[in-house]
């Protein structure tokens, strides 16, 4: 299909004045390709094409070398081409206790942050839903006020709160009871977690009670339901959808975290992405870095693949 | 609504609140106290501020992240906006599924693969074909952009999602082009949502630490990389001063933006009101 520019090309046109009339003629009718191909290139590139080099080295071996691992395909001579996959790097994985109780750790501490956060988010996206219009608008400004400020240092405000001289120990020490150890433990890390990742619950369960149809609450009770009965077969039903989206954004990032078992947790609290951060940077084993993180990514990428999923329907209904 | 059911609605949104915003109170507080051991008080002084804005590291830090965070937020709202026009306004097309894919996983991706993948990535191509001869800036900015688009995208869908078509249609019913329609209907009226998206890019560059402490090179030091490397040791009075600072300064964009945004939904219920009245 070629339909011609708007502009009309003069006969007596300069160079400058005809390479923009194809230029605008190009972009009229290729448009549509462009506007999917930049974005569609730029990810293929710089986010689908990095996972090859992570599995590549992945099943190499480390070396004493720039870059420290061994090629995957050597030129013997003569062109004989020598294929080298080594799964030893996973082997490792499996066999060393340290890195099996990591993954079960990471996964357990997010599992747990996940709950937490549910039972903390869920109560405040009820409460914001069922606010009048401008206490709303405010209430969620302040729930999404905090991602804009730096969560380094929203991580680092706990560390303060926490600390064996912190505001919690002080006012223990007040009530005249023993300080307890807070900082680095698995606690801290909890903590952590919930405040920073609770908005990330919040919002999408607001958004899913904002469609609901409340009138079926009262109904319900209308019916003689008992709050507790209206909640369990009405409530909870109804927001599952935004339960699962909460859930999953909280879940996915957090069994990767590393700033907070590092800053929080210190040594006491194992977390895969603290080992592979690690292994990288303090190691420069880049070989069992890479496998830890296609380790991680299978682990995550049935979560994954659920949350593309939810997205999807959310977006069919629309 | 009876009156324990709201007691109860209050006092879960008066802990919900105060449980995100005093650790970021008491963070502003200390950032006053004279002491160099943080909680305890030693007096009120501004001398930390002193401190900060007097040591050059800060500064280079600062000016290398909004550096980045600028270009980043332009590149990634024009690609997060194509490809959320995409997406939303081209129906089905080959590789949607992948697309649709890449789009969403940098959400929730963690930031310890991508930016491990990335390295990885940039090492091999400087060894290829010699670009790009040093990490820093730009290695930073790329990788910066790549996630920031999946937010731009996420946020441009929803609003196309949300926008009647009717102004398209009739632009198209009177003649225009598509092409036409995109560039004098479609992206005016995208133009909050770019903006949003836009701010929304910055601030998660600003925010980085991880990706870009995987893709930095030596000499390239961002200002999360250099508040991680001081508060790994301990608490600091200065970073608590920075805190203050970087706190104040977003609460008062976002309570501009919102007051702002209140008065244009405002405006248009007005103008809304007084079209139908004329008619």
């Amino acid at each position: 299909m070629s339909t011609p520019p708007d502009a009309v090309l003069p006969a007596e046109a300069g160079l400058r004045e005809k390479a923009l009339y194809w230029a605008t003629h190009f972009l009229q009718n290729n448009w549509r390709k462009l506007v999917l191909f930049v974005p569609f290139a730029w990810l293929l590139l710089f986010f689908l094409a990095p996972f090859y080099f992570v599995l590549k080295i992945s099943l190499a071996e480390t070396t004493i070398a720039s870059p420290p691992y061994t090629p995957m395909i050597e030129w013997v001579d003569e062109g004989i081409m020598h294929v080298r996959l080594v799964i030893d790097n996973f082997a490792y994985l499996w066999e060393d206790d340290l890195y099996v109780n990591t993954y079960l750790s990471s996964l357990k501490i997010s599992s747990i942050s996940t709950l937490l956060c549910l039972l903390v988010g869920y109560p405040i996206a009820y409460a914001i839903v069922r606010s009048s219009h401008t206490t709303k608008h405010i209430l969620l400004m302040l729930i999404i006020l905090p991602f804009w400020t730096s969560f380094l240092l929203r991580v680092y405000a706990w560390m303060g709160i926490l600390a064996d001289q912190g505001l919690v120990n002080d006012f223990i020490r007040w009530l005249g009871f023993e300080p307890l150890r807070l900082l680095y433990t698995h606690t801290a890390v909890y903590i952590g977690i919930v405040y920073t990742y609770v908005p990330f619950m919040i919002l999408p369960l607001y958004a899913n009670m904002e469609k609901l149809d409340w009138t079926l609450l009262e109904a319900a009770a209308d019916l003689g339901a008992k709050p507790m009965t209206t909640f369990a077969t009405v409530t909870l039903p109804m927001t599952a959808p935004g339960i699962l989206a909460g859930s999953l954004l909280v879940f996915i990032p957090a069994t990767g975290e590393y700033v907070i078992p590092d800053l929080l947790g210190g040594g006491n609290v194992l977390m895969i992405g603290r080992v592979l951060y690690n292994e990288f940077n303090a190691n420069i084993d880049w070989p069992v870095a890479s496998a830890v993180a296609i380790a991680l990514l299978l682990v995550l990428v049935l979560p994954m693949m659920l949350y593309q999923h939810v997205q999807a329907k959310e977006d069919g209904l629309k | 609504m009876n009156g324990k059911r709201s007691i109860f609605l209050i006092s879960v949104l008066a802990f919900g609140m105060a449980f995100l915003y005093v650790p970021m109170l008491l963070l502003i507080l200390y950032s006053f106290n004279s002491s160099r051991i943080v909680q305890i008080w030693g007096g009120f002084s501004t001398k930390w501020y002193g401190e900060l804005f007097r040591s050059p590291e800060v500064w280079d830090a600062l000016t290398l992240s909004l550096k980045i965070a600028s270009v980043n937020a332009c590149f990634a709202t024009i690609l997060g906006t194509l490809a959320g026009l995409a997406l939303v306004r081209f129906g089905r097309f080959r590789g949607r599924t992948l697309f649709s894919g890449m789009i969403s996983a940098p959400l929730v991706m963690p930031e310890v693969i991508t930016g491990l993948s990335l390295l990885l990535l940039f090492i091999w191509l400087q060894e290829t074909i010699g670009w790009p001869n040093e990490r820093g800036f730009t290695t930073i900015t790329i990788a910066h952009i790549t996630f920031s688009m999946a937010y731009v995208a996420v946020i441009i869908q929803s609003r196309l999602a949300g926008m009647a078509q009717d102004l398209e249609e009739a632009a198209q019913d009177l003649g225009a082009k598509p092409f036409r329609v995109l560039t004098d209907i479609t992206l005016p009226l995208l133009a909050p949502g770019m903006l949003a998206g836009w701010l929304l890019a910055f601030t998660l560059s600003l925010d980085d630490l991880i990706i870009a402490s995987f893709v930095t090179g030596p000499g390239s030091t961002t200002l999360p990389i250099l508040i991680y490397s001081r508060i790994r040791l301990g608490l600091r009075p200065d970073i608590n001063a920075l805190a203050t600072i970087i706190i104040l300064v977003v609460a008062i964009g976002v309570i501009v933006a919102g007051y702002i945004m209140l008065r244009q939904q405002k405006q248009r219920a007005l103008d809304m009101q007084m079209s139908a009245e004329k008619n």
